[in-house]
């Protein structure tokens, strides 16, 4: 990885950071926070889904285990709030361990393995839906208090420069693997599994080494939704919602790529704002929009917002020798 | 160099192999022939580590493979081609190749490098930044072999890599596979194109109904009655020699 490689991620980034600066209005910022706490799910989902070509349906297994570890550890332990962030992030990637290890070595793939992982985030939902520790069904509060040493700050914009230094790392690391041995290895796995082990992948700990990075990515995402609304319960963190728009954004803004996760989240927010605006009276018009979006992206745009503008503009760069 | 001792393999009733025994010598190049379905490619694939036989060890440079999965295989320097050619197909030239060359270069400059070099080494050198898939079926043949030969084996196993060329193709291709002999790497190959198999190997096992039939130099194996009928039905031999027809 050389500077080169990290130019585009510091220009995007820090052109997003002066958001806040313009804009001030409370609707506008959670809306955007809550972008970036998407794009964050859907940039773990990229790394085993866009890179590895292991389709998850089951995410959500990730982003609630980050958010109910880091609401348990505060709420019942008394932990720190930075600190049960970084359980919590850990606490995810175990669990994508613990699911990757037990599908991948069973040689799950393809639909299985999104069938799988779609079983374990349900299975997930019902037990803290009925567990004690996590609150039940009325959920659980992590206390308000304002100080940034609890990760919570009484400007919204504060919690979007967090938000978006995460993402940013995030960015960081998806373009690490991209450049990398390990990138290399996990896009021959996507492409062809069989000629990737005959080239010495060693494709069960390349495919157990995303999944965790993976969920270590998207559990960041549900302690960072943890902290944002103070609220966590089974719906939310196990919710089918989180799964989906974890792939929704990616496939939609281009899978594989370091940009799609975000191009996606945020291509498919603002349009489902713009129609509950003009269809607001239409429950879960949002829903259905995303829904055709799938579709049209499958059928037209299978590279995604991302692939479809490399596509029509003519490539600047000439072919390197 | 390799050793394949008394392998058998069976999938449900069906015998697919049945105490099959090879040696394949360090700095040879050793073909396997045999008529289609004689079990080459299952074969092929017990010696790289992608089927676990019924029966029966395979050793290479004195250790026992057998159980070793295929990448263990492939660090330990035996690599293959497919005969159903598996590209990356998202993937560029280049990148393909690299796949193969980050075994022995875990960075990626050198591994890049690396690729290069093989693949201008196989005739590839004006494709690299093409991708993978828009390469023709010859292309793909030299993509397979460039990437196996990128992991810099010391042993090459080389599943019909002629199949499905034409003849100046093959004129092409031929040099380049004893060239990679020459350099030091064991190669075993399977081949239907008989004159390429006459002309490379020094020695040829043939395979038929999963058994092996003959063995021995290329010429006398050619002249073999159980390696006629094999190929040719029963009774074919008789037929043919009295008219003094060329067996080759």
């Amino acid at each position: 990885m050389t500077a080169r490689d990290l130019l585009p991620i510091a220009v995007a980034v820090a052109l997003t950071a002066l958001v806040p600066l313009f804009v001030t209005t409370n609707t506008v910022l959670n809306f955007l926070v809550l972008v970036l706490i998407v794009a964050l799910a859907a940039q773990g989902w990229n790394i085993l889904g866009g890179f590895g070509g292991q389709f998850s349906f089951g995410h959500a297994a990730f982003f609630g285990t980050g958010a109910y570890a880091t609401a348990i550890l505060q709420t019942r332990f008394g932990v720190n709030a930075w600190a049960g962030f970084a359980l919590g992030v850990a606490a995810g990637a175990l669990a994508g361990w613990i699911i990757g290890y037990l599908s991948f070595r069973s040689g799950l793939r393809g639909s299985y393995f999104a069938l799988v992982t779609l079983a374990f985030a349900e299975v997930f939902r019902i037990l803290a839906n009925a567990a004690e520790v996590t609150g039940g069904a009325a959920g659980m509060l992590i206390k308000l208090d304002m100080r940034p040493a609890n990760f919570q700050f009484a400007s919204r914009a504060v919690f979007f420069w967090v938000a978006l230094a995460l993402v940013a790392a995030a960015l960081v690391l998806t373009r690490g693997i991209e450049c990398s041995r390990f990138g290399a290895r996990l896009v021959a796995i996507r492409e062809n599994e069989e000629a990737a082990q005959a080239l010495g992948v060693d494709t069960l700990r390349t495919k157990l080494a995303a999944i965790t990075l993976s969920a270590g990515v998207t559990a960041a995402s549900g302690c960072l939704y943890a902290q944002y609304f103070l609220f966590v319960d089974a719906q939310i963190a196990y919710g089918t919602w989180i799964s989906v728009e974890a792939l929704l954004a990616p496939i939609i803004g281009g899978a594989g790529t370091a940009f799609g996760p975000l191009i996606g989240a945020l291509s498919l927010h603002a349009l489902g704002e713009i129609a509950k605006l003009f269809a607001g009276r239409v429950p879960g018009i949002d829903l259905a929009l995303f829904g055709c979006l799938l579709v049209a992206a499958v059928a037209f745009a299978p590279e995604g917002i991302l692939g479809l503008a490399r596509r029509t503009r003519p490539r600047l760069k000439p072919a390197a020798g | 160099m390799l050793v394949a001792e008394s392998i058998s393999k069976r999938f449900g009733g069906l015998t697919a192999l049945n105490d099959v025994s090879l040696n394949v010598k360090p700095g040879s190049i050793t073909g396997l022939i045999g008529p289609n379905g004689a079990g080459k490619t299952t074969l092929f694939a017990i010696i790289a580590g992608f089927l676990r036989p019924t029966a029966g060890r395979v050793l290479f440079e004195d250790r026992d493979v057998t159980t070793e999965p295929p990448h263990r295989r492939a660090q330990l320097g035996i690599a293959r081609t497919f005969q159903i050619v598996q590209p990356f197909a998202g993937l560029t030239v280049v990148e393909n190749i690299a796949v193969g060359a980050y075994l022995r270069h875990p960075r990626r400059a050198d591994a890049l490098a690396r690729a290069t070099k093989v693949a201008r080494r196989v005739g590839l050198g004006a494709e690299l930044e093409k991708p993978a898939a828009s390469l023709t079926i010859a292309g793909r043949k030299r993509l397979e072999l460039a990437r196996a030969l990128a992991t810099e084996p010391k042993l090459l196993l080389l599943d019909e890599v002629l199949a499905g060329l034409n003849p100046s193709e093959i004129r092409d291709m031929a040099p380049v596979v004893r060239s990679i002999r020459d350099e030091g790497v064991t190669i075993l190959m399977t081949e239907h194109v008989m004159q390429a198999v006459m002309s490379l190997c020094e020695s040829v096992y043939v395979l038929s109904e999963g058994r092996l039939i003959a063995q021995g130099a290329p010429q006398a194996v050619c002249e073999d009655r159980q390696v006629v009928e094999a190929y040719l039905g029963r009774g074919a031999a008789a037929r043919f020699r009295p008219a003094g027809a060329a067996l080759a």
